[in-house]
């Protein structure tokens, strides 16, 4: 119970921040939209590249990365918070504070999760007034939509995990940057196996290739991969749920 | 006159020197764009089999990218630099000494356009160990960093701009995000012909990056093309001129209030 009124606090709290701070909600907005439009609308030719098969066309390809990028960025943006608030010392205050330091945690992955909704919402609202094609059934985009909350999950315990080791905003890049290069070493563009070369070498072991695939598939309403897709993204969730809460140790002992 | 260039020199210098300082923007400059590359390289390979598309290597396609994208950083790096001297007082006690105006600009800039041309070496290097071999011969080297020069030079003006009427760095780092926009809204990732949506053409068409991009990539995958080697240098020389002008104006205006 003392964890859940932490979590519910700190959830709370954070969201509020961001709602309520333009500077902070426009680009978790805006920026997930921007792409969807450079890609999908930019790039939309190259499902006349030969090989590109994927049933639903180039919008709905495209959509899917992009919702997952906006999962995981929603993720690595709410870090950002967390860093913030150890800069400004309101992060120890909680500490002291707190009954269940545990809850934190928990309250920074459920704003992470409720703010990332609101951007989901919006994004698939503006991909289907476009005209993408949807092929799955309900059950289907319920396994869409599930990848992309265990992606925003694991993506925020990374993010949590570095900012509550080193305590400063100027952790941002090392957030960012491992999330952004998994995230583009994935076939964003064009599908696995239309990949050449060592680009091709490092998107077959990297996880999220899975997980993408998976959620392609699901959107075009023929499931591949699921079991491989579901237990990359949970096993990445569990590691860095480890990796976020030795984090909160540490952030505890540094006081 | 050997006054003004004694002024430009130590500016210049202290600006160079004041960038080494700071490895991170020296070293973003660098890797991000040849991280993209990497990325899109690999990534958009198979558009290289559409029919139509200029060359059959993705990377020296997208090697123009990281010219334009280069000089975005030469923005932020000038104006976020001069913002800095705004904030802490160096601007104001440099208007108490005989420094003129635009040696502080002329200085500021020449830090800005040296990094400039180590970025640009760094990125054809990249190219040509990759593989990739400049249509236009050793003659297109010399060209392209011309442009790469001026369009340092343009862009770093407007980042000099921005920073002399706003006196803040976080006004001069929310610009990039605006400038990723016109980057991403050109042909960088396709020819403007190839681009199927009629909208996302008609403003890449519109974009002046397009033709920026389309300026250097003439020179690595088709040679010598009058036509975008105008347009390029056209808009590069439009874009220093204004910028020039703009930052001088606002300089003025703001020893006026120091």
């Amino acid at each position: 119970m003392r964890m859940l009124a932490v979590a519910r606090g700190v959830a709370w709290r954070t969201l509020h921040n961001v709602f309520t701070n333009p500077s902070l909600f426009i680009p978790s907005i805006v920026f997930p939209l921007f792409f969807f439009t450079a890609f999908a609308g930019g790039l939309s030719r190259v499902e006349d590249v030969p090989g590109f098969n994927y049933a639903e066309g180039y919008t709905a390809f495209q959509f899917v990365f992009v919702l997952l990028q906006s999962a995981a960025f929603g993720g690595v943006f709410t870090g950002f918070g967390i860093a913030r608030d150890f800069e400004s010392g309101f992060a120890r205050r909680l500490l002291l504070a707190a009954p269940n330091r545990s809850g934190i945690v928990l309250g920074y992955a459920v704003a992470a999760l409720l703010r990332w909704c609101v951007t989901a919402v919006i994004l698939t609202a503006i991909a289907l007034a476009v005209g993408m094609h949807v092929g799955g059934s309900g059950v289907d985009l319920v396994g869409l939509y599930s990848l992309a909350v265990i992606v925003n999950v694991a993506a925020l315990l990374w993010a949590a995990g570095v900012a509550m080791r080193l305590r400063t905003m100027q952790a941002g890049p090392i957030m960012q940057m491992p999330v952004f290069l998994v995230l583009f070493f994935a076939p964003v563009y064009v599908p696995l196996s239309l990949l050449q070369g060592w680009i091709h070498g490092v998107a077959v072991v990297n996880p999220l290739t899975r997980v993408l695939e998976a959620a392609r598939g699901f959107l075009a309403g023929s499931p591949t991969e699921v079991a491989a897709a579901f237990g990359a993204a949970l096993a990445l969730a569990v590691a860095f749920s480890v990796w976020a809460f030795r984090g909160l140790r540490k952030a505890e002992a540094a006081g | 006159m050997n006054t003004l260039a004694d002024q430009v020199f130590l500016l210049a210098r202290r600006s160079v020197v004041r960038t080494i300082r700071q490895p991170a923007n020296v070293v973003a400059p660098l890797v991000f764009p040849m991280m993209l590359l990497a990325v899109n390289s690999g990534g958009l390979k198979a558009e290289t089999r559409l029919p139509g598309f200029p060359t059959n290597s993705f990377v020296a396609f997208a090697l123009a990218v990281p010219f334009i994208q280069g000089a975005l950083f030469a923005t932020m790096n000038a104006g976020t630099d001069l913002a800095r001297d705004i904030q802490t007082g160096f601007l104001s006690r440099l208007s108490l000494t005989p420094m003129r105006g635009i040696a502080l600009l002329a200085g500021q800039l020449g830090g800005v356009v040296a990094l400039g041309i180590v970025q640009a070496a760094v990125y054809l290097a990249v190219g040509l160990l990759v593989g990739v071999r400049l249509a236009s011969g050793p003659l297109g080297v010399l060209v392209l960093f011309a442009f790469a020069l001026l369009v340092t030079l343009g862009f770093g003006a407007l980042g000099a701009f921005a920073a002399l009427r706003t006196g803040s760095g976080e006004a001069v780092q929310s610009l990039f995000p605006a400038f990723f926009v016109f980057l991403f809204l050109s042909s960088m990732n396709i020819p403007r012909n190839l681009i199927e949506t009629t909208w996302f053409r008609d403003v890449a068409t519109v974009n002046p990056v397009s033709y920026l991009l389309e300026c250097v990539r003439s020179l690595i995958i088709t040679g010598w093309d009058a036509e975008a080697l105008a347009l390029g240098f056209g808009i590069a020389t439009a874009v220093a001129v204004v910028s020039l002008g703009l930052a001088s104006w606002a300089l003025r205006v703001r020893m006026a209030r120091t």
